[in-house]
């Protein structure tokens, strides 16, 4: 009889015990195959139970590679394996989208104890985890500047802005900017400075994910509108951080991002 | 300055506006250009954005295990003046470590 | 949001091939003659962005057939709610003409474990898998396909064969088959039994579609082969043979290739793709020389 057809009545473990073991022994790399599988030959079938363990480290750090190249690029793809092997141990993913998974990578490369001589690692992956946001995130058209002029002037400091749902605003003590630009392919290595930091917008208005570095005031006056402050008070606070902040500058910078999809008047919502 | 918040009044708003209003309808390509940042523009290709696909499929490559390593950041961050200071440390290779018991373990200074 | 397709949501019973991002330039650029494609329900489950567009323009050109690879059927847990409602958006959104999963699980304690984990052939995984693949017909208001694993280990407690098993599940529920041929071979040689004694003992009455794709090569503990389902090269020549005399007994059924690692070039995805339906063809005029 075919090893496929072999019959035993013996069902002692249930089902959630046998994938509870079958995981425990898969998260730890020096344990050898769970009980419950067969020994074919009489052998433990640690090989064979490694192809899993294989399968699920293997593909996890492929999807961190594919999702932040930069990262890797920055401190070595034997480096990187290494660190996305110990992420992938402390926090597997939670859900099957796999361009999902990372959101915590930054986080994690803050507090990584041999990345510590790279500090701005982490805000580079944070970075990259919202390029990828960016790129699946959902689309809405944008409106253009010329929006603003069919409302009524004194009541433009009391506009609220829906800012596209791609948008991700970072603050950096790191030029987080040029080092991302320096190692992405996009343009080849040059010298950076790591004495300032830099703030950056990430945004998909309509095909391709666009990455620009913000002048300062920009974050501040971004955030607030993001954070659903009035025109006039996210001015107002931008203002309060930024000497001679230029309102008409920042939003031309805005709409010609195609950042704003959107202008409501605050008490009369149109 | 005496105001505990400066305040951008209506009249500053509705003023910035029409000069921005002004300004793309005149010259939107060299405002654009006018300060270096907002001017940069990184758009990259697509397919880097897509990030990871799934899979359905296994693997012959052997990479599940590495509990105890030594290794320095080497690729393009040298360029940017990192020492290479060696971290000696045990990973958290049982699912039971933690960062912070991972942190105990290095050596300070 | 539902995009109107000018083309049938039917997979016609030949070749198409798994979609992947790097050939969507090469695709809307030469329209090839292709039968239909599939994707993996997954990469498609953001709320917006160019996999969308990309996707819509082909589901305007072709039929297409959505595969799962993340719902956990064989979990002892209950499904993702969550996760079944973005299946049925999906589903809605595209129509697609064939929609399968696999007979696996992959969480655990709300983790995903990125692989297709393997089932243990009992009651016990028979019921809670009959009742996981109800949910997922009832939420769809449609047919799913099933598929058979390639798997590398085996379960002391199995008390059923893996045919018994899909069976079982398919009577139940009402479900079809996908038969993954070289799933079929992976596990075969793996376990050691004879891959044509349990392709001639499949349902094939219930099989929707085939799947066929590369396989690597690696040595269990006592140094026996051991087949990896790898997809990342050509569908090998063992698997060819087993797919010809699969549809020799079924007739012609949609068959899909499967390279998901190492992606080749377009035009030898393509080559693949070709390559089975030559196979179709041949297999059609076999049978028709018989029944003269």
């Amino acid at each position: 009889m075919p090893s496929w057809c072999k019959a035993s009545w013996s069902e002692a473990v249930s089902l959630a015990e046998l994938q509870s073991d079958f995981i425990d022994s898969l998260r730890t790399p020096s344990a050898a195959a769970p009980e419950s599988l067969a020994t074919p030959g009489g052998m433990r079938p640690n090989r064979r139970f490694n192809v899993y363990r294989n399968n699920v480290v293997v593909s996890l750090i492929e999807a961190l590679r594919s999702s932040f190249p930069v990262v890797e690029r920055l401190v070595g793809e034997e480096f990187f394996k290494a660190t996305a092997r110990a992420y992938i141990d402390h926090e597997p993913p939670r859900s099957p989208l796999m361009f999902q998974y990372g959101e915590t990578f930054g986080n994690f490369l803050d507090a990584f104890p041999p990345a510590a001589s790279v500090p701005y690692l982490g805000d580079v992956a944070r970075l990259e985890f919202a390029r990828l946001n960016a790129y699946h995130a959902q689309d809405r058209v944008p409106i253009a500047i010329t929006h603003l002029s069919t409302l009524p002037p004194e009541q433009l400091g009391e506009a609220e802005f829906q800012l596209h749902p791609s948008l991700t605003l970072l603050s950096s003590r790191w030029p987080v900017f040029s080092l991302w630009a320096a190692s992405s392919e996009q343009q080849s290595a040059q010298d950076v400075n790591l004495d300032t930091g830099e703030d950056v917008i990430v945004i998909r208005p309509e095909y391709n994910v666009d990455v620009r570095c913000l002048p300062s005031g920009g974050y501040s006056f971004l955030k607030a509108l993001q954070d659903g402050a009035s025109l006039g008070d996210a001015a107002g606070q931008a203002s309060e951080a930024t000497e001679n902040f230029n309102l008409a500058h920042h939003l031309e910078g805005l709409f010609g991002l195609g950042a704003v999809c959107a202008v409501e008047l605050r008490n009369s919502k149109q | 300055m005496s105001a505990k918040t400066k305040v951008m009044t209506s009249t500053m708003v509705a003023g910035a506006v029409a000069v921005a209003l002004s300004a793309s309808i005149s010259a939107p390509a060299a405002a654009a250009g006018k300060e270096k940042c907002y001017g940069i523009s990184l758009a990259g290709q697509n397919d880097c954005a897509a990030g990871p696909g799934t899979t359905c499929a296994g693997t012959s490559t052997i990479d599940y295990q590495g509990n105890a390593w030594t290794l320095v950041p080497k690729g393009d961050c040298v360029k940017y003046g990192v020492e290479s200071q060696e971290a000696k440390f045990e990973l958290p290779g049982e699912r039971q470590g933690s960062l912070e018991a991972l942190k105990r373990d290095l050596p300070t200074g | 949001m539902d995009t109107p397709a000018k083309t049938s949501s039917a997979i016609p019973p030949r070749a198409g091939v798994g979609l992947k991002a790097a050939h969507y330039s090469p695709i809307q650029e030469q329209r090839p003659d292709i039968g239909w494609f599939e994707v993996h329900a997954e990469n498609y489950m953001g709320a917006g962005g160019p996999p969308h567009r990309y996707l819509e323009a082909i589901r305007r050109d072709y039929p297409l057939s959505l595969h799962g690879v993340g719902l956990s059927i064989g979990a002892d847990k209950p499904l993702d709610r969550d996760h079944l409602t973005r299946l049925k958006r999906l589903n809605e959104r595209y129509q697609p003409g064939l929609f399968s999963e696999h007979l696996a699980w992959s969480t655990h304690d709300d983790f995903f474990f990125n692989d297709l984990l393997p089932v243990p052939y009992t009651q016990e995984a028979l019921t809670r898998c009959a009742d996981h693949i109800d949910q997922v017909q009832e939420t769809l208001g449609r047919q799913m396909l099933l598929e058979n694993p390639s798997t590398y280990v085996t379960f002391e407690d199995s008390s059923m064969s893996e045919i018994e098993f899909l069976r079982s599940l398919s009577e139940r529920t009402g479900c079809g088959l996908l038969l993954d041929v070289n799933n079929v071979f992976v596990s075969a040689t793996n376990h050691g039994y004879s891959p044509e004694d349990y392709l001639d003992a499949f349902p094939i009455e219930r099989v929707g579609e085939i799947h066929l794709g590369g396989h690597a090569r690696d040595q269990d503990d006592a140094g026996a082969p051991l087949l990896i389902d790898a997809h990342d090269r050509a569908v090998a020549d063992p698997v060819w043979t087993l797919y010809a005399r699969t549809i020799g007994r079924s007739g012609d059924l949609p068959t899909l290739i499967e390279w998901d690692n190492e992606l080749p070039s377009w035009q030898d995805l393509f080559a693949e793709a070709q390559a089975a339906d030559a196979i179709l063809v041949q297999s059609q005029l076999e049978r028709s020389r018989v029944a003269r």
